[in-house]
């Protein structure tokens, strides 16, 4: 083989995997588009529901210690440090399912003036907490995986992003207010 | 909002993802969202004004059956006019895991792209050759539903990562209030489906249909759907293949009418299913159901409890919980009133407004959909 086509051929394979390289670092930059996005959606979801819940609790619909604990864990909710995020949240939904635990609650809720309207919006916002959970821990699995490729390591094509954690927490909806939304509650 | 949803199959061929997102997208532009529908179609075929034809798809054998695909430079081309023409705020693919428009689609776009997975294939070879491939066009998917919690289990196995549960709907009002017709009432049995497909597992009733009559003779089958009537009957003893009305394909107000007439409905499908509509429509009509306990089926029928299963193939099995059945007016009536309960879930009320949440969610501070120009350079030059 000539000098010429060993350079020809070497520049050939050099352009490959320069095209390589820099496709999957776009790749892994969409992935880590796609996970902040996400994740400003999990958070405009869980805020919706706090507040929505902070309100109910100060409305006085509720009997004063089920306003209490609802107010409590939305307020902690709200202000919790990034660590002690997912503990806080995880405790409101637990103090949501305590609340509504039976469907008499939700009817009182319903029938309170303008309480028709936050009961749905509570309802559409327990609804979308887990979806917009399962959504962002589905691209944060996507780009561990392909954070995991040695090319990737090895090139640190990563940059400096930090590698993507889940977002762990309870976000099993009370039966008696998303039954409703599901159209299987009392005169609906 | 606007919305662009791809179908991946021939739209002048019926089919279960083909009507699903017909009606998906009558729903959404009922409630006043734009709608634009990519679909495969032959250029001659009329089409309704909310789908865009991709062009004519190509028979191919795929997977053990003839899948009618589209793929080439051709498609790639109407896909990217389609997606510079429609400024979507939301991408909606269906069956984006076949080799299809949808894949297709997926490679060619960015921005909010939600994916529903129909069907729960085994995992095939071409799928784990393809992997490398499929992959990052999958990876841009930002919300994932999958229609049964089964389809959901197969999904996480075979690509990983997670996904929503949305079932399929259906339009409950339009069953529950059909008018019965009387020539279909009277001890009856209902089966739709295509009668040459083994899958449908009317053979499975055909063997069981001796037993039912021999304990109650007064019984009739009803049998709506395509296929070859004579080769059908062949395995029943002459006498009793009167007892066999073939009512050929029906209209969809004949197929109300049907599921509201039947004493039962039989669905005795062998396998293939991932989520079953058909059970849901009956349920709607209010006709008692009888199933073949495949898991997609005993999902649908909440756990056995919306209607009753038999073992799958087992035509015995069959016989029996039919002939009870028919017996026990009682128990068909408990079954309507439970079924009536749950298919609520199913209506299009429902069902939309999930899947409006999901586009919501995914929109929330993301861009429009747009040409993903990277995929292009890098396939023109590598």
């Amino acid at each position: 083989m000539t000098a010429l086509a060993w350079i020809i051929w070497t520049t050939v394979a050099l352009v490959l995997v320069g095209l390589y390289l820099s496709w999957t670092a776009g790749r892994l930059d969409r992935l880590h588009a796609r996970i902040d996005a996400a994740r400003a959606a999990l958070d405009a979801q869980l805020l919706r529901r706090a507040s929505v819940a902070q309100e109910l609790a100060t409305s006085g619909v509720f009997d004063p210690a089920a306003s209490m604990l609802l107010y409590q864990s939305a307020h902690d909710a709200r202000l919790a440090a990034e660590e002690q995020r997912e503990v806080a949240e995880s405790e409101l939904t637990q103090a949501l399912r305590a609340v509504f635990a039976d469907a008499e609650q939700v009817e009182a809720v319903r029938a309170a003036p303008g309480g028709e309207e936050s009961a749905d919006e509570l309802a559409a916002a327990v609804r979308r907490v887990p979806m917009a959970r399962r959504f962002h821990n589905d691209a944060v699995r996507a780009a561990r995986a392909l954070r995991r490729h040695r090319t990737v390591r090895w090139l640190r094509l990563a940059g400096h992003a930090p590698f993507p954690l889940a977002f762990e927490m309870d976000d099993g909806p009370p039966e008696a207010l998303v039954d409703r939304a599901n159209g299987g509650g009392p005169g609906h | 909002m606007r919305i662009g949803i791809v179908c991946p199959y021939s739209w002048d061929v019926p089919g279960g993802v083909q009507f699903h997102i017909r009606d998906l997208a009558e729903h959404l532009i009922r409630l006043g969202h734009d709608v634009s529908v990519l679909a495969p179609a032959d250029d001659e075929t009329p089409l309704p004004s909310y789908v865009v034809s991709a062009g004519r798809a190509v028979p191919v054998p795929y997977n053990g059956s003839v899948a009618r695909l589209n793929f080439g430079l051709l498609s790639a081309a109407r896909v990217r006019r389609w997606l510079a023409d429609g400024d979507f705020e939301v991408l909606h693919i269906h069956e984006p895991a076949a080799p299809s428009l949808a894949l297709l689609a997926c490679w060619a776009a960015r921005g909010p792209i939600v994916g529903t997975f129909h069907t729960s294939n085994p995992r095939s070879r071409a799928m784990i050759a393809a992997y490398p491939i499929l992959q990052p066009a999958l990876e841009k998917i930002s919300a994932r539903i999958a229609v049964s919690e089964y389809a959901r289990r197969t999904l996480v196995e075979h690509l990983g990562g997670d996904a929503v549960v949305i079932p399929n709907g259906v339009d409950v009002g339009f069953f529950a209030d059909a008018e019965p017709a009387p020539e279909w009432q009277g001890d009856t049995i209902g089966f739709i489906g295509r009668i040459d497909e083994p899958r449908k597992g009317l053979p499975v009733l055909m063997r069981a249909l001796p037993a039912i009559l021999e304990a109650r003779p007064q019984t009739r089958l009803l049998v709506a759907g395509r296929g070859d009537e004579k080769e059908a009957v062949a395995p029943l003893p002459a006498a009793m293949r009167e007892r066999v009305e073939f009512l050929g394909m029906v209209s969809d107000e004949d197929k109300a009418r049907l599921l509201r007439s039947v004493d039962v409905y039989v669905a005795p499908n062998t396998g293939g299913e991932s989520f079953g509509i058909i059970l849901v429509e009956a349920m709607s009509a209010g006709a008692p159901v009888l199933a073949s306990d495949l898991d997609a089926f005993v999902q649908v029928l909440d756990g056995g409890r919306a209607g009753e299963v038999f073992a799958n193939e087992d035509a015995e099995a069959l016989a029996a919980a039919a002939v009870r059945l028919l017996a026990d007016p009682l128990r068909r009536k408990h079954l309507t009133e439970r079924a009536g309960r749950h298919v609520r879930r199913f209506d299009w009320s429902t069902v939309g407004a999930d899947i409006l949440a999901v586009y919501e969610t995914v929109t929330e501070g993301a861009g429009a959909v747009a040409a993903d120009d990277r995929s292009r350079t890098f396939r023109l030059r590598g």
